[in-house]
């Protein structure tokens, strides 16, 4: 076949490809949110869900979301940049450094259920915090850890050296100068990562099946002590987040109107994915125009 | 540092009470000895945190994992081969996993077969045929594909793929087929960003050489590009099929879930994560079924690992 026949039979199968994967996304989109925005409504997000009748809502769930979310975050953030900063800043080259990083990596390529199960050996079963907010934000900071120990990795290395040389050169010790001169520099690069990475713990679920549980006791918005069972702020309640709540209603849910239910719940879910994303998308923005001085 | 502290301590009594630097307590901040060590403790600290998190990972999946062959006297060969799972009946219950080996290797092989042309294709797209506007497109959609949870996939799967393979394929319509298919779109943009990575790392000179000698565009990139980059678009084949073999609940939704032996891709069958995520919470602790699928955790893990070696020897030989 003469080769310019094949350039271009190949080339055109290239774009295909491409095409396949554009429209593979506006089609997972436009089904999800076309299927789901006509099942939200304002009831829908403030009415607890419903074990057997129609109607449900998604209230708790997507208070449980946000709760382990945050409860994550503030786990993860300070251990997770300060390993990032350690194989920064810290770190000589040598064994002990490259089983750190070959542990991060590790970490990262677990798959999420074998998180999940050694979150319920360890935290629900061997520390008997049982199926809580508390043990799923343990086992999600072990899932999100090696991820912001990258992002601060990275924001740290990104830096230009005289930064840290004029540090030094003031006569700051290392630490002084990493926590005034070269943190506060790599925080914007950091935020964005970090806010990347809360949306994928936001949607994550095989890691909380066993760790946060498939169930929700009846929350009591009113009452905000974290000591009492029924206060959505307790740590050691069972908490059912939203995509647990998806998956659960579509494998073993009884209530008739399955379908009404996930398509929202979906919606609701990649929604705040998204927001997540745009958010980052914006503080990286931020950034661009502020270190390019327009 | 000594002599700083010293010197503060010797400040003359008749100092001005509001000395700037001894109201904001920057000596002590800039002096204090401490401070260096103190920091080094946390970021030391948080370091090991990340290795104590994979050795206890390792050690009690390990341990817990042993539990069935060790307490239980499990056959550990029949229980790797064997194909008959049936736990239910109390008398002589059988525990053969290579079912669900099975099942997670096919559903893996399916989806990067699946995922590897589209998504090398498109990274070919992005990093060699359109530059600008192709990488400007595309890059959104990656990010967005990625962010998109796990169970929307199989949720998306369960009500549009599922029935489509009902009809046009009989039966259920959950099936293997689905699994793959759910799973090789989750891989989609992990294996296409990291082989359009490796693309763009190959350094221009060879192209140049390429249509030099009047090669087409096409030619460049089957002869020349695609070897160059070779290794690491192994590395990103790879990546995606580790992902594939770890995903639990969106092939859980579509599976079907059968404990038998699948004997075509349109049989509904099980993998290792989908028999854990079915039959973890209604077993109790210490019970012979629980061990049995916490062995079948501690083999995901071993498979995991090996993901993982395979990954590090492909880019160690790219380093070299």
């Amino acid at each position: 076949m003469n080769s310019k026949v094949t350039n271009r039979i190949a080339l055109s199968l290239i774009v295909l490809c491409a095409v396949i994967m554009v429209s593979t996304l506006a089609a997972l989109l436009g089904y999800i949110l076309v299927k789901g925005l006509t099942n939200i409504s304002w009831h829908f997000l403030t009415s607890e869900s419903s074990a057997f009748m129609a109607g449900g809502g998604i209230k708790d769930q997507l208070w449980n979301s946000f709760y382990v979310l945050i409860i994550t975050m503030i786990l993860t953030i300070p251990i997770g940049t300060s390993g990032g900063i350690y194989l920064a800043e810290y770190a000589r080259p040598g064994k002990l450094t490259s089983f750190i990083r070959s542990c991060v990596e590790v970490l990262a390529s677990l798959p999420s259920i074998v998180v999940g199960m050694f979150g319920m050996l360890i935290f629900v079963n061997y520390f008997g915090f049982k199926f809580s907010v508390l043990s799923g934000a343990l086992a999600l900071t072990v899932f999100n850890l090696p991820v912001i120990v990258r992002v601060t990795e990275d924001g740290f290395r990104a830096l230009p050296l005289h930064q840290k040389e004029g540090g030094l050169a003031l006569g700051l010790t290392h630490w002084h100068t990493i926590k005034t001169i070269l943190l506060p520099e790599a925080f914007p690069s950091i935020l964005t990562g970090i806010i990347l990475s809360a949306g994928r713990v936001f949607g994550e679920s095989a890691a909380l099946l066993f760790t946060a549980g498939m169930s929700t006791p009846n929350l009591d918005f009113t009452n905000w002590n974290p000591a009492s069972p029924n206060s959505p702020l307790n740590l050691f309640r069972s908490a059912e987040t939203l995509s647990v709540h998806i998956w659960a209603v579509n494998t073993s849910g009884i209530i008739p109107d399955i379908q009404a239910v996930a398509n929202g719940s979906s919606a609701v879910l990649v929604i705040c994915v998204l927001m997540f994303n745009l958010l980052a998308r914006a503080v990286g923005k931020m950034i661009n125009q502020k270190l390019s001085g327009r | 540092m000594k002599i700083s502290k010293a010197m503060i301590s010797e400040l003359p009594d008749d100092l001005p009470k509001s000395s700037l630097l001894k109201e904001k307590g920057l000596i002590k901040r800039f002096t204090d000895r401490y401070s260096e060590s103190r920091g080094r403790t946390i970021i030391y600290g948080s370091a090991f945190t990340v290795i104590i998190a994979v050795v206890a990972i390792t050690l009690f999946l390990t341990l817990q994992g042993l539990r069935s062959f060790v307490v239980d006297h499990i056959n550990f060969w029949t229980f790797i081969t064997g194909t008959d799972w049936n736990t239910d009946q109390t008398k002589n219950p059988s525990f053969g996993a290579f079912a669900f080996i099975f099942g997670s290797m096919s559903v893996t092989l399916l989806a990067a077969l699946i995922a590897t042309p589209i998504a090398i294709g498109s990274a070919i797209f992005m990093a060699e045929l359109a530059k600008k506007w192709g990488q400007r497109i595309l890059q959104p959609v990656i990010e967005i594909l990625v962010g998109i949870p796990s169970v929307v996939y199989g949720f998306i799967g369960l009500t549009v793929i599922v029935p489509f393979m009902r009809v046009h394929f009989g039966g259920s319509g959950f099936n293997m087929l689905a699994g793959a298919i759910v799973v090789g779109v989750m891989i989609l943009p992990t294996v296409t960003s990291i082989a359009a990575d490796s693309i763009r790392a190959v350094p221009d000179s060879l192209r140049e050489a390429s249509y030099a000698i009047g090669a087409t565009k096409w030619q460049t990139i089957w002869r020349v590009v695609i070897p160059a980059a070779g290794s690491s678009l192994m590395t990103a084949i790879v990546l995606g099929m580790s992902r594939a073999f770890g995903e639990a609940l969106a092939v859980q939704m579509v599976i079907g879930n059968a404990t038998k032996f699948p004997h075509s891709i349109f049989d509904p069958a099980a993998t290792l994560t989908t028999i854990i995520t079915l039959s973890m919470g209604d077993t109790t602790t210490g019970s012979v079924i629980n061990d049995a699928l916490w062995s079948l955790g501690l083999i995901l893990l071993i498979i995991s690992y090996v993901f993982i070696l395979i990954i590090r020897l492909l880019s160690r030989r790219r380093n070299v």
